[in-house]
């Protein structure tokens, strides 16, 4: 299929704008083709993954790009290194992965993006509104973005990233049209009790029963309270992206493309309905874990990474069950949320209490956790999927008072309460 | 059979039939071509050399550098076919092609031509799409 290019898309493709943009447009070319698109359009914003170190080849890209004279179009957030640039100490691989790691960093940084590296762009002030078109990657941040901001990006990842930023284009295809944002799978909630649809925990649980059922389809949730919060959206969408490829999800009454049913849906019926019931999600919540409940090694929390609201739930059951000295305990967050717990005192008694705070990276991305394998027990449905496969521990997963207590105990302990049907049953 | 090409190239090799989408962040060991994601069925089997054949992708983005890293260290399947449109695996091939002149082809399968592969097929990609069980 022949594509529609405008005279600044074929000038960039000639090289008048220099090699570094000749490379991205000839590889957005080679994906508008991949995808289908007919033409480019015009993205106002792009939120970067290929900062993130895998390996030699990434980092050859990257400085590929900066020799050729690269520099971003575009408002453009750069999301997790590996390392933690504030602290590096915490990082427990060898000291030439470190600096190759922070090498790549660098080179997103000489191409113009800011250094917020965060998977929450979206709570550090990177908030496209409603029907922009934008470019972003991290398939948490791409379903956050679509659903709960209502923006428009495709499920983008490391390369492709970039390439739009540089240019300022993208193919379009997919999420970028209207018609396409269509839900396409029903699911039902059906006597979910509404003390659990207030629970943080009840969230990665439902995603990622979303994600294994949808993959890359399109879910609309019906049955959320509508004072579900931005936090509670963010666990979902992020487990539904571990489990399936999720890019956008409608929550009727909750999230802004989907007032109502119908509009979810574009006026046209749902193909297929599926229930969801307590005992679909119990049999989920076993699928999150890996190992039996017994003892624990290591906690942890912030993925996607904490925000200030997290933490203020946070910062009382951690007072009232500080962790057991032999209890691993780390929180992922951002440079922004770091400052803010910083100001309210908290970062004092978090150190008092060895809970380490981790930024600009991940414990399932990086090497992070200092003990080598065991049971590592987290509220995060994508840490959950991710850390046996990535760091090679066992998972347990909890809610974030089972996670405080199990650390404050060494084992885990269980709120007995929370997946039964009524209380008291 | 006749496949849409994403990635061209050829290729000839031994099918590898993933009954699950694999998302090869998290999933694959680009040192090694090992699946490492624990929960696939087809967990420790090396994809390096196999014409891999897979639903589609899934979960993280990251999974075109990893691709990327399985062609720089030699261990990348021969070629991928997929039941759906993957772009996430089709950019890491495009993206070695850029670095390395080289890439597994990336081709989509219709659903009939999906079927019909099974494990330990030896299949030869050809540069129009063009998919011959030897």
């Amino acid at each position: 299929m022949a594509i529609e290019l405008t005279a600044e898309d074929e000038a960039m493709l000639a090289g008048e704008r220099g090699t570094a943009v000749q490379m991205s447009m000839r590889i957005l070319v080679t994906m508008a083709g991949v995808y289908g698109a007919g033409r480019l359009l015009d993205v106002t914003s792009a939120h970067i993954d290929g900062c993130l170190y895998h390996g030699e080849s990434g980092l050859e890209f990257a400085e590929r790009l900066v020799a050729g004279g690269a520099q971003v179009r575009i408002p453009t957030t750069l999301n997790v290194g590996a390392v933690d640039l504030l602290h590096p100490e915490h990082f427990q691989g060898s000291p030439a992965l470190a600096a190759r790691a922070a090498r790549l960093m660098q080179a997103y940084e000489q191409m113009g993006c800011q250094p917020i590296w965060t998977c929450a762009p979206y709570q550090a002030m990177h908030r496209p509104v409603l029907g922009t078109d934008v470019a972003w990657a991290e398939s948490n941040a791409i379903v956050f973005a679509n659903s709960v901001l209502g923006a428009r990006t495709n499920r983008y990842g490391d390369f492709i990233d970039i390439c739009m930023a540089i240019t300022g284009r993208a193919p379009a295809f997919g999420l970028h049209l209207p018609e396409n944002r269509r839900g396409q799978l029903l699911f039902q909630l059906q006597d979910i009790p509404e003390r659990l649809l207030r629970e943080d925990v009840f969230f990665p649980v439902l995603g990622y029963l979303l994600g294994e059922t949808a993959q890359s389809k399109i879910p609309v949730i019906e049955g959320l309270l509508p004072e579900t919060t931005e936090d509670q959206l963010k666990a979902l969408g992020a487990a539904a992206a571990s489990s399936g490829a999720v890019a956008l999800f409608h929550a009727v009454g909750v999230t802004p493309e989907a007032p109502t049913l119908e509009a979810a849906f574009q006026g046209r019926p749902s193909a297929q309905t599926i229930p969801v019931t307590l005992a679909d999600l119990r049999q989920t919540l076993g699928k999150l874990g890996t190992a039996a409940d017994g003892a624990i090694h290591v906690v942890a929390l912030g993925s996607p990474h904490f925000s200030l609201a997290e933490f203020a739930a946070f910062m009382p059951l951690l007072e009232e069950y500080p962790p057991h000295p032999a209890v691993e305990f780390i929180v992922c967050t951002n440079r922004l949320v770091l400052a803010a717990v910083q100001q309210r005192g908290w970062l004092e008694r978090l150190r008092a209490m060895r809970v380490r705070l981790v930024v600009d990276t991940c414990v399932v991305v990086a090497p992070i956790v200092r003990r080598q394998g065991g049971v590592l027990m987290t509220n995060s449905g994508k840490f959950a999927h991710y850390a046996p496969g990535n760091i090679g521990f066992e998972v347990v997963f909890g809610s974030l008072e089972e996670c405080v207590r199990s650390a404050n105990q060494g084992e885990v302990w269980r709120d007995v309460r929370l997946w039964r049907l009524e209380i008291g049953d | 059979m006749q496949a849409t090409v994403l990635v061209a190239g050829t290729a000839v090799g031994e099918a590898l039939v993933l009954p699950e989408p694999l998302s090869l962040w998290g999933g694959l060991n680009p040192e090694t071509g090992e699946i490492i994601d624990r929960r696939h069925p087809n967990t420790g089997q090396v994809v390096t050399g196999k014409v891999l054949v897979l639903p589609i992708g899934r979960g993280s983005s990251s999974a075109s550098s990893i691709l990327l890293e399985a062609v720089r260290l030699g261990t990348a399947p021969a070629a991928i076919l997929t039941a759906e449109v993957d772009g996430i695996l089709a950019l890491g091939a495009a993206v070695a092609r850029e670095l390395y002149d080289h890439s597994p082809p990336v081709l989509v399968l219709d659903a009939a031509g999906y079927t019909a592969v099974q494990t330990g097929d030896y299949l030869q990609i050809n540069e129009d799409g063009r998919v011959d069980i030897l």
